[in-house]
């Protein structure tokens, strides 16, 4: 019963455990460090399953858990909520699918890479799952500098061109760091606290200083340079596309998604929306999200690396994310929540397959897909899955939640994000459907195939299960999209919201 | 009375079964085929097994799952939708013979992408026929774009691509307007239960928000129905197998979206709520024009599946324009050419298909004197092409008969001038085709191949003839008592008008 308790605890404590003994377990024996970072990442998933059915079983209740049992607003504690926990699930679960997803990208590598990188990994996993977790808001600048920087080394880890891409992610994420820390330092000198739920009562009485609204616009510059929000997005193209190819479904699938969800808190929980400078910042956030919808899709139209492409689709559906939070209503806002797990899953699952492409041909040229459908089978089943996903095809994910956007945008009148959803919709379907296209109607590509085939489906079995997996999440998330928004997401809400 | 039965889903579930055994056999062309034979034929009888219980007023309904929270994934039978799905799966059945004659004989690459496709969007056209609201039948419209889009894709040429790129512009378009009229009207009525005679009312919103719900809407319908201007699509489309054409841009695709058309005016709006709006009259005068603009052009195509197309364009607008008068008779009319134009045009269609497969012909001015070697396809084709000028003892006729007598009791005879011509033309366009192919030499020394045509491929012309007078002569003949059916939908949607027989 004891560790029943301690399970929020454990989602982070497990990989950051498991991380540290990383590199000394690989020097003993290579696969050795891999093997527990894995297993670590599988307890972290469980934890956050149970962390998750106790906030359920409780109606919604949060848990809060204090550190070395200090009580909160002195000490630093985890507050878990029905939303925290279904983002926490969200993490780990591809945490732990793309963790077995890497193995065969690494088994030619020395050891000293082997450990690294998986200590990297899940350091990374630490950094994602602490954000989504801390209830401190200084807390959360420590976690969020541990993933920025498992990222950064994840990024390196590339090969050639990806120290530029990672350099430049440093340079610019740094700046974002640094406009976070600037932001809670202000709230701290306003408040004299850090803790969240503290900092949400004694806030109210300084909501028309100046300072607030600095303090405000530090925070949206800082997430919006981590989320990738147009136009602080200038890092994530090339990180995206030179990134090391058996984490980058993880980096693209959480990576700019946990921030997004970090300022949905911070705003919406412990600002909360209803004073004047959280209302103006949202409205600047909803433009920002319709530039960042037209600008990334017709962007991602113009790129020819497959990757490339993603990483301005990616920005165009961080736009979904923003205008559902701009439209300041329920139903923009679990829109705004749904979308970020399901792109998160939809994310991945293309990353995932690129990245089988990547490590089949090592080129992904997207001219150059002709015939990959035979190649290659359950991959291109899960990119089309992904595709009608990202188009917005019922009942796959993506529909359902650009349906609540929807119901959010009449709801709030603001009929302008009707006309975005629908022409980015379209445009989702022109860049995609071109590369359903390439693979069944292009002739045959002539690659140079660099790892042979393992399994007759065109890539060995540990890379196959993941992207099953993931493509297969955006049929189930889709069908059951009802109880995850009324089961889960209802129960999380803030309390403007609730009725 | 209300009946909590699975057999919907059923029906739409058969064929997405038959796609798995399909695909798992792929390397044994005979078993493949008897799969999607096998299918139709179940998928019609379970359709069938509910028929007399619909005309005598059972409604079946089952919810799989819920889509939203308060919108259930909801599949129910009653009159309106019947006549859709029984027609749909009717025609399945020859059709599905015929594709294995024509693609065998056609020798088509990638015959089991075509058949696995193809038993989707069946699977979809059940699902659009009988979805209870307006999510789930947004599901379905989308499904039956995604599945038909591989099929105009099929030739995976140059001209394919093309077509299936503006296909898939035109259908992905129509379904997110289709989307945004949805929500819209959940948000102002809180309900997207399709009910008889409509669920808006004026109270519930300003007239200008109905008023463009309605226009978003339709023309997200008009899309799929090929109203012009919003027409490209179809001709274009024609490049697809020739089955495809006969079924899915004949019969299913284009009448998905008539169907919209009559489920919007019919079950969302109701007649009374449009007649106070007024934007009826704006989708009447669209329709009409459409009749004739796309009668003229057909006049002048020389490539025979491209004049079909465009005679399937004005025919669709017969039924738009019956929707759009809003009265008894003209809804009832609708419904009934609804079935009409599908069993006509289909017919037509698989002419075309075995013209082309025989002579490799596509053009009507090279088809003189070839009456002569293929006289039953040629008959069927004159006897069809009868149907579509409305001739009385053929299908067409009853149709347009109470069409023309609907706009009569909407007050608004002037658009029976319009079918008139529109009937006058399609002799003008139909009967020269039977004409150059019965009475015209055949050219000297004749420089034509002639391929080889099996049954599979007339049995199924032969078939939809029959049906095509059977339905003339009996309207009332059963099974599929497509006459009683659409008198019963015509009068639950026009309740407040009062009944009529």
């Amino acid at each position: 019963m004891m560790l029943f308790e301690q399970s929020p605890l454990f989602i982070v404590l497990l990989p950051i455990t498991a991380a540290l003994l990383c590199p000394l377990l690989s020097k003993l024996k290579k696969k050795l460090g891999s093997y527990v970072v894995m297993a670590a990442l599988f307890g972290a998933m469980l934890s956050a399953f149970t962390t998750l059915s106790r906030t359920l079983n409780d109606g919604g209740s949060k848990v809060h858990y204090w550190m070395g049992n200090w009580p909160a607003p002195i000490g630093i504690e985890f507050v878990v909520d029905p939303l925290n926990s279904l983002v926490l699930c969200m993490i780990t679960v591809l945490a732990f699918l793309i963790s077995i997803y890497s193995i065969p990208f690494l088994k030619d590598e020395e050891w000293l890479v082997y450990g690294g990188y998986y200590s990297l990994y899940a350091l990374l996993t630490v950094g994602l799952c602490g954000m989504v977790a801390t209830g401190d808001l200084f807390n959360m600048y420590v976690f969020l500098e541990v993933m920025s920087i498992a990222g950064y080394g994840l990024i390196a880890l590339g090969g050639k061109k990806s120290m530029l891409a990672a350099f430049r992610y440093l340079l610019i994420g740094t700046i974002g760091a640094s406009f976070y820390l600037l932001g809670t330092a202000f709230i701290y000198s306003l408040t004299g606290s850090l803790n969240m739920a503290d900092i949400a009562v004694r806030i109210t009485p300084f909501y028309s200083t100046p300072l607030f609204a600095m303090a405000c616009a530090c925070f949206l510059v800082a997430f919006g340079i981590k989320m990738a929000l147009f136009p602080l997005h200038g890092w994530q193209p090339d990180s995206y596309t030179f990134a090391h190819p058996g984490a980058i479904g993880f980096i693209a699938g959480c990576m700019s998604k946990v921030p997004a969800y970090a300022m949905i808190r911070v705003f919406f929980y412990v600002f909360g929306v209803n004073n004047p400078v959280v209302e103006h910042l949202l409205n600047v956030l909803g433009v920002l999200g319709i530039a960042g919808i037209l600008i990334g899709s017709v962007m991602a139209l113009a790129q020819y690396d497959f990757r490339r492409m993603l990483a301005y689709s990616s920005v165009a559906q961080l736009g979904y994310i923003a205008i559902g939070l701009a439209m300041g209503n329920m139903y923009g806002f679990i829109g705004a929540v749904l979308h970020l797990i399901n792109h998160a899953f939809m994310k991945a699952c293309l990353f995932l397959v690129v990245g089988g492409l990547t490590y089949r041909y090592g080129e992904i040229n997207l001219y150059r897909l002709g015939g990959l459908n035979n190649k290659m089978p359950i991959s291109t089943i899960a990119i089309i899955l992904a595709v009608l996903s990202m188009v917005g095809i019922p009942p796959t994910a993506g529909f359902f939640s650009k349906w609540y956007l929807l119901l959010g945008a009449y709801e709030g009148a603001q009929y302008i994000y009707i006309v975005v959803l629908v022409v980015s919709s379209l445009l989702n379907a022109l860049y995609f459907f071109r590369i359903i296209e390439q693979m069944f109607v292009e002739k045959e590509a002539t690659l140079t195939e660099i790892h042979k085939p393992e399994t007759k489906f065109g890539l060995p079995v540990t890379m196959i299960i993941p992207i099953a997996t993931t493509g297969l999440s955006i049929l189930i998330l889709g069908i059951y999209s009802t109880d995850i928004v009324s089961r889960i997401i209802k129960l999380g809400l803030p309390e403007v919201f609730v009725r | 009375m209300t009946i909590i039965d699975a057999r919907p889903f059923l029906a739409v579930g058969v064929p997405l079964l038959a796609v798995v055994f399909i695909l798992l056999s792929r390397r044994h062309p005979n078993i493949r085929e008897a799969w999607s034979a096998i299918a139709s034929v179940a998928m019609f009888g379970i359709i069938l097994s509910m028929g007399q219980a619909v005309l005598d007023g059972t409604i079946y309904e089952y919810t799989l799952f819920m889509l939203t929270d308060t919108i259930g994934f909801t599949l129910r039978v009653e009159p309106a939708g019947y006549i859709f799905a029984v027609l749909a799966s009717l025609l399945w059945m020859p059709i599905n013979f015929y594709s294995i004659g024509y693609m065998r004989c056609h020798n088509e690459p990638e015959q089991t992408g075509y058949f696995a496709a193809f038993a989707v969007c069946m699977s979809s056209v059940m699902g659009i026929a009988m979805a209870s609201n307006l999510l789930t039948f947004f599901v379905f419209y989308e499904l039956l774009t995604l599945a038909s889009y591989p099929l105009v894709l099929h030739k995976r040429n140059e001209e394919a691509l093309t077509a299936s790129r503006k296909y898939l512009s035109y259908t992905l378009v129509s379904g997110q307007l289709f989307l945004a009229g949805a929500v819209g009207v959940y948000c102002i009525s809180g309900t997207m239960d399709f009910r008889a005679g409509g669920f808006l009312t004026t109270d519930m919103a300003p007239m200008w928000v109905l008023q463009l719900l309605f226009v978003i809407m339709i023309l997200a319908g008009s899309v799929k129905a090929a109203v012009m201007p919003l027409h490209g699509w179809l001709p274009a489309a024609m490049v697809a197998p020739t089955p495809v054409s006969a079924l899915l841009h004949a019969v299913a695709v284009v009448k998905t979206g008539v169907f919209a058309v009559l489920r919007i005016i019919g079950f969302v709006f109701g007649p009374e709520l449009l007649g106070q709006i007024g934007t009826a009259d704006i989708l009447a005068w669209f329709a009409a024009t459409t009749i004739l603009v796309s009668s003229f052009i057909a006049l002048r195509q020389d490539n025979l599946k491209r004049r079909l197309a465009f005679s399937t364009i004005g025919q669709l607008s017969y039924i738009v324009l019956g929707a759009a008068l809003l009265s008894p008779l003209s809804i009832k009319g609708a419904y009934l050419h609804l079935v009409a134009h599908a069993v006509m045009k289909i017919t037509l269609f698989m002419c075309a298909g075995c013209i082309i497969v025989r002579t490799h012909l596509n053009n009507i001015s090279e088809m003189d004197g070839i009456g002569r070697k293929m006289p039953i396809t040629m008959a069927c084709f004159t006897i069809a092409s009868l149907g579509i000028a409305g001739m009385p003892f053929l299908v067409g006729f009853i149709s347009k008969w109470n069409l023309a007598l609907g706009a009569l009791q909407a007050g608004k005879p002037l658009y029976i001038l319009v079918w008139v011509a529109s009937a006058l033309l399609a002799v003008g366009y139909l009967m020269p085709v039977c004409r150059m192919a019965f009475f015209k030499p055949e050219p000297a020394n004749d420089p034509r191949q002639y391929g080889s045509i099996s049954y599979n491929m007339l049995i199924p012309i032969c078939f939809t003839t029959f049906l095509a007078v059977l339905f003339g002569i009996c309207p009332e003949f059963f099974p599929p008592n497509f006459y009683e059916l659409a008198t019963e939908a015509a009068n639950q949607i026009t309740a407040g008008w009062g009944g009529v027989r």
